[in-house]
């Protein structure tokens, strides 16, 4: 079992929904990010989804657009990334996913890829412009070295092409809240929760949900219904927000805590009602 | 000759569907319906009248009789696109896209622009049609190209001004992605050329063929036989690729793809010559990037070929080696403006005076005997403003 499959059995053995913060590598600089992986873990990050920075990242909205340029800035490469989780694992064991664009991993080569991803501690990776139709060549590599190749899924994807696409599942199934570029939203779409339980009744793995998650409420609305929240955004406006301050790394552990707060007395809650752990996923 | 792409959409090791989850169902189901309309009698009718009455074609075949003698070598013949509605090729792709975002059901069309020549040519569907238009374009394009600006917007598109990266063609196309990816429900996606995710790169060349066919037939009449060399520049490769594809199986036929060559090493937009194979704005195909896998910035006077990527259908054929690539500096595309402008009274687009600007390299080194087709890819206007500051700047 992966590290990240291993943390899923664990929440769920607890009657916990994961909270998956996200921060891109190297924003503002590699030292604050190995800062926050562990202020984040500290403060109840279940998983870390780490940025990988990409000139062109067509799925994301402002202000990852503007965390990826500032990491940019000092030339922020995956080989700095996979020195990062190095070092990032003499101390932690958090599972880490990478979460990128294919372009840089394709140019690194695959294959190289995978072997340096594993070797360095990562556990996963997550290619938002590479569907499943076009992942095989790098799939076949992350399966060799045991990574979690996980896959999206969105309000657009047919329960056909769903159940298609839960078939190479590992890890988790990232289900993109809505349909848009990540960024921060006042509400959440009326249809979320519906469209979570389809996916994740046919779902061999849990389902995690990530683009516009953006507040405690949100995260909150999230825990009726999935598995994992995933939190993006909302994080790097406060890293935005926080440039150049001394308490940056503070300020994203406090939101982190108060989001794992938010989860954890919904579990409460959902266990004081029903008796059992969370008791859909069986 | 194999049939390209393949199903998935595969041109060799190029081309593909990469993009974000939410637009894979959007791309399979435009595969369906243009594998549809491509045999459908009506479509193809409707197409064929619009293209007559509409964009104006056939375009002609001119015999450049005074380039060829002040060139002294090969025959020169100019496929005149820039006598299209709009003033260039890209109208033969928008008007076969906006009947099929008729036949989809479709209320908006979006696109990305640089030279603005595809922004225009959108607009002008959008109000033949009836669609509501925004056309996406780098801040620094819409100050290069402000004639075409205000075209759009006479045309009643909203003109989405792009203020991120390096303010061109590139970030335009991100953009232009972002809005798809949101409104992907009611919106048809107006890719400008044959780049893009499957099946944009296969639609678009379609489309496009319609310039190669009647360059075929019109140098048959007037010569009775094929070209020696067809010269087409190359930004992401649709005047190209429509002038190639029906030629192709004909190789006694060269074919040259000249591509921006700046300002020289460094500053350049030659993806084919002087990139490496990656992924960008949803195919695999030669990309500017450095080393690790960034999308390098580009330069050239022309917004139109200032792109780090191309279609991947043109990175397939060049490792075929069936295209050859070449690359031309802005100030020699600006001589090529000025030498067609001169001997035969046409003011190119500065995108096709690439072209023009090649064959006045290649074709004195010809035989009287050989033949030569330039594809006038769209006319000059719109460039007037940047060329004469052009002229300026390098006191020439
Ligand atoms: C007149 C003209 N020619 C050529 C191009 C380059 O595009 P393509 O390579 O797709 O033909 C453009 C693009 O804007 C253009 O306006």
């Amino acid at each position: 079992m992966t590290r990240i499959a291993d943390t899923f059995a664990q929440l769920r053995a607890r009657g916990e929904v994961g909270l998956i913060p996200f921060i891109t590598a190297g924003d503002p600089d590699i030292e604050t990010t190995f800062a926050l992986v562990h202020e984040m873990a500290r403060q109840g990050a279940d998983i870390i989804e780490l940025g990988v920075p990409f000139s062109d990242p067509m799925a994301d909205g402002p202000t990852l657009q503007r965390a990826a340029e500032r990491a940019l800035q000092h030339g922020t490469s995956l080989a700095h990334v996979f020195e990062l989780v190095r070092r990032v694992r003499r101390s932690l064991t958090i599972p880490i996913l990478l979460f990128g664009y294919y372009n840089p991993i394709w140019r690194y080569g695959g294959e190289r890829f995978a072997a340096d991803a594993r070797q360095a501690g990562v556990d996963g990776v997550l290619c938002v412009d590479l569907p499943p139709e076009e992942a095989e060549e790098l799939k076949r590599e992350t399966d060799r070295h045991d990574l979690d190749m996980i896959f999206l899924l969105a309000p657009t994807s047919s329960l056909d092409r769903a159940q298609r696409v839960l078939t190479r599942a590992r890890g988790f199934i990232y289900y993109v809240a809505v349909t848009g570029v990540t960024g921060v939203r006042t509400t959440l779409p009326a249809d979320l929760s519906d469209m979570v339980r389809r996916i994740r009744a046919i779902s061999p793995v849990p389902v995690g949900v990530g683009f516009g998650i953006s507040s405690s409420e949100h995260v909150a609305q999230v825990a009726g219904m999935a598995d994992a929240a995933i939190v993006g955004s909302a994080i790097s406006q406060v890293i935005e927000q926080s440039l150049g301050q001394p308490d940056l790394v503070a300020r994203v552990g406090a939101l982190v805590a108060e989001l794992k707060t938010a989860l954890r007395s919904i579990a409460a809650a959902t266990r004081n009602h029903t008796g059992t752990a969370s008791s859909s996923r069986s | 000759m194999p049939k390209l792409p393949d199903k998935h959409g595969h041109f060799g090791l190029y081309g593909g569907r990469y993009v974000a989850e939410t637009l894979m169902p959007a791309l399979l189901e435009l595969e369906e319906v243009y594998r549809q309309c491509r045999t459908d009698s009506t479509f193809k009718r409707d197409l064929r009248a619009l293209q007559r009455e509409y964009i104006g074609r056939p375009t002609p075949l001119t015999f450049a009789a005074r380039l060829t003698e002040r060139l002294g070598g090969a025959k020169v013949y100019l496929k005149r696109e820039d006598l299209c509605h709009t003033g260039a090729h890209k109208i033969n792709n928008t008007i076969g896209q906006a009947l099929l975002a008729k036949r989809m059901g479709k209320e908006r069309l979006i696109a990305e622009t640089g030279a603005g020549q595809h922004g225009v040519a959108t607009a002008t569907v959008a109000a033949l049609f009836g669609f509501s238009c925004e056309v996406f374009m780098g801040r620094e394009d819409t100050v290069r190209q402000a004639p075409n600006v205000f075209r759009m917007r006479l045309l009643g598109a909203t003109l989405r001004e792009v203020g991120s990266g390096s303010q061109t063609l590139k970030d335009a196309m991100n953009e232009a992605l972002r809005d798809w990816i949101a409104h992907v429900a009611h919106t048809f996606y107006v890719i400008g050329t044959v780049a893009g995710p499957h099946p944009y790169p296969m639609l678009v060349r379609d489309f496009q063929s319609v310039i190669g066919r009647e360059t075929k037939k019109q140098i048959v009449q007037r010569e009775g036989r094929l070209p020696d060399y067809l010269i087409a520049c190359v930004g992401g490769g649709s005047n190209a690729m429509g002038l190639f594809a029906p030629f192709l199986s004909a190789t006694a036929v060269h074919m040259v793809a000249v591509e921006a060559g700046g300002i020289g090493a460094g500053r350049n937009a030659a993806s084919m010559s002087n990139g490496y194979a990656g992924v960008l704005h949803g195919s695999k195909t030669y990309v500017l990037q450095d080393e690790t896998g960034q999308i390098a910035a580009t330069h050239s006077l022309a917004p139109g070929l200032d792109y780090p990527g191309v279609g991947p259908e043109l990175s397939y054929w060049s490792d075929q080696q069936r295209l050859r690539c070449v690359t031309v500096q802005d100030a020699q595309a600006v001589e090529g403006m000025r030498l067609l402008a001169e001997t035969e009274g046409i003011i190119p687009a500065l995108e096709s005076a690439h072209a023009v600007a090649h064959a006045a390299t290649l074709v004195p080194q010809l035989p009287a005997t050989a033949i030569v087709v330039i594809n006038v890819s769209g006319r000059g206007d719109k460039d007037l403003q940047s060329v004469a500051s052009f002229l300026d700047e390098n006191a020439l």
